[in-house]
């Protein structure tokens, strides 16, 4: 008698035969060469969201959207329910990691230039998510409607109330009236826990989908110095092992963080009182938060905030157009410019974020 | 009619059914289109305008302090200089939105929030501030001020 578990797989086989799946995954390779540790970061981000669902829905059991019981809901959350402290800071602890991961997992594929014909949609795809990513960051920021978060959005939609024409009625529709109230938490609240995540599922589907179709790219220079002798590790089991011990390793680092870095909950958001001192952004937005700071108020007979903020949209959308700027890559030829820039922005970023962070 | 006449007759009575089906397709997207676009905007809530506010009595308010009073929905401070005057401005600062505060060691109006400074007549005077802040007038009747927009 075939054990059970062979049963069922020849059930299913039967009715929609599983054979081509199983030998497409059997023939699947991960090459391997001095930058393969890159490949994990996409691996860690996928099971930081993982964790961001599972965690979100547990929280959903006790949130109360509304000026009255946001606040309320979470302090009970953390005093009264059990482990619920534990399952907050989680919550919130992956989302910084996972914002973290994915821009490590950005990084590396940007300087390898993975992106390269023909893996443009993928991460197109990946860069949308990431802006989703920072969309989910700056609803969820806001969801205990406490003192930083409350300024922290008037500060965010007031930012995209400055762009010229469009920037009102983004700002009206974000905030659900001219002012952040408790319209604007129930808009937030549905963002982050419907909206953002079915568009996620789909960039993610979408992602996963060609990455596992196309295999992993190989960086440019790396074919010619194994004389086209390739070494390979196959994914199926030897790759998802690998994945799924750094994985438990990135889970034990969760727990460290969140029983011994708990995260606080702070000040209820008082709409009638001042912004606290020393108030600002998450870490991820601090570059930018930084360089606001840093242009005059009037340049150019413009609104230096309006400069800044068209320079930083146009400048993302660059770099997500990468895959089609970007010619010599998809060629197949080295192209330093392409390194000069990548450099140019992690110089950027960490430089002002450390400045943001330290001032 | 020539082989070619009734092609061409043809040709535009399928042309006019392609716009049909085009026009009607579009005007069907409209019809579902506009009332969720629709929906996206919130109403306008129908406010009390508020034209002027008591504040408090004039002792409450030590000298050298400032304190952010309610103006129906918008936060205003008050602000008592070391003199012994007091004045009012909008207490959302113009750079964006944050609300701003009287600093003591200063002798300023500070906003926290991208560290833009106002004197206490209101005007910008350092950061990213664009605009000076909202004058509002303040009455003093006996013992009670009243804060009232200006004219």
């Amino acid at each position: 008698m075939k054990p059970l578990w062979k049963r069922f797989y020849d059930w299913v086989d039967e009715r929609v035969q599983l054979g081509g799946l199983v030998e497409f995954m059997g023939k699947k390779y991960v090459p391997i060469h001095r930058h393969s540790v890159w490949y994990y970061f996409g691996g860690v981000s996928l099971f930081l969201f993982l964790i961001q669902v599972v965690t979100g829905i547990l929280l959903l059991l006790y949130y109360k959207a509304g000026e009255e019981y946001a606040f309320e809901s979470i302090q009970f959350l953390m005093s009264k329910v059990q482990f619920g402290w534990l399952i907050r800071s989680i919550h919130s602890w992956t989302a910084n990691l996972f914002i973290l991961t994915a821009m490590v997992h950005m990084f590396s594929v940007f300087f390898e230039k993975s992106y390269r014909k023909p893996r443009e949609i993928t991460w197109i795809t990946g860069m949308l998510m990431f802006f989703l990513a920072l969309g989910f960051g700056f609803s969820g920021y806001l969801l205990p409607w406490n003192e930083l978060a409350f300024f922290a959005t008037k500060v965010g939609t007031d930012i995209a109330g400055v762009i010229p024409v469009v920037g009102k009625p983004i700002m009206i529709f974000l905030r659900g009236g001219p002012e952040v109230t408790g319209a604007t938490l129930t808009r937030f609240f549905g963002f982050h826990v419907a909206v953002f995540p079915g568009i996620f599922t789909v960039l993610l589907g979408i992602h996963l989908v060609f990455v596992q179709r196309q295999g992993m790219s190989e960086p440019l220079h790396e074919p010619a110095e194994f004389e086209g002798k390739q070494k390979t590790m196959p994914f199926f089991p030897n790759f998802l092992l690998r994945d799924l011990l750094l994985w438990l390793i990135v889970l034990n680092l969760l727990a460290v963080l969140a029983v011994f870095f708990p995260w606080e909950l702070g000040v209820k958001a008082d709409p009638f009182a001042s912004a606290p001192a020393g108030i600002k952004p998450e870490w991820y937005f601090l570059f930018m938060f930084q360089t606001l700071k840093y242009i005059p108020a009037k340049l150019l007979s413009m609104d230096g905030e309006v400069l800044g903020i068209l320079l930083f949209a146009f400048a993302g959308l660059l770099w997500t157009l990468v895959p089609f700027w970007d010619r010599r890559s998809s060629r197949g030829e080295k192209s330093r410019f392409i390194n000069y820039i990548g450099l140019f922005v992690v110089l950027y970023v960490i430089v002002l974020t450390i400045i943001g962070w330290s001032t | 009619m020539t082989e070619n006449g009734t092609g061409q007759y043809e040709k535009s009575r399928r042309d006019f059914l392609k716009y049909i089906l085009g026009g009607s397709i579009i005007a069907w997207l409209a019809a579902v289109l506009y009332p969720v676009l629709a929906y996206l905007k919130p109403p306008k809530q129908g406010e009390v305008e508020v034209t002027s506010v008591k504040a408090g009595k004039v002792t409450t308010f030590a000298k050298d302090s400032g304190t952010i009073i309610r103006f129906g929905n918008k936060p205003v401070i008050l602000v008592r200089t070391s003199g012994g005057e007091l004045r009012a401005f909008s207490a959302t600062c113009t750079h964006l939105d944050c609300t701003v505060q009287y600093r003591k060691d200063m002798g300023l109006i500070w906003c926290a929030c991208h560290n833009g400074k106002y004197d206490l007549n209101g005007r910008n005077i350092s950061g990213p501030p664009p605009r000076p802040l909202d004058v509002y007038r303040v009455v003093i009747q006996g013992e009670d001020v009243f804060i009232s927009k200006s004219a």
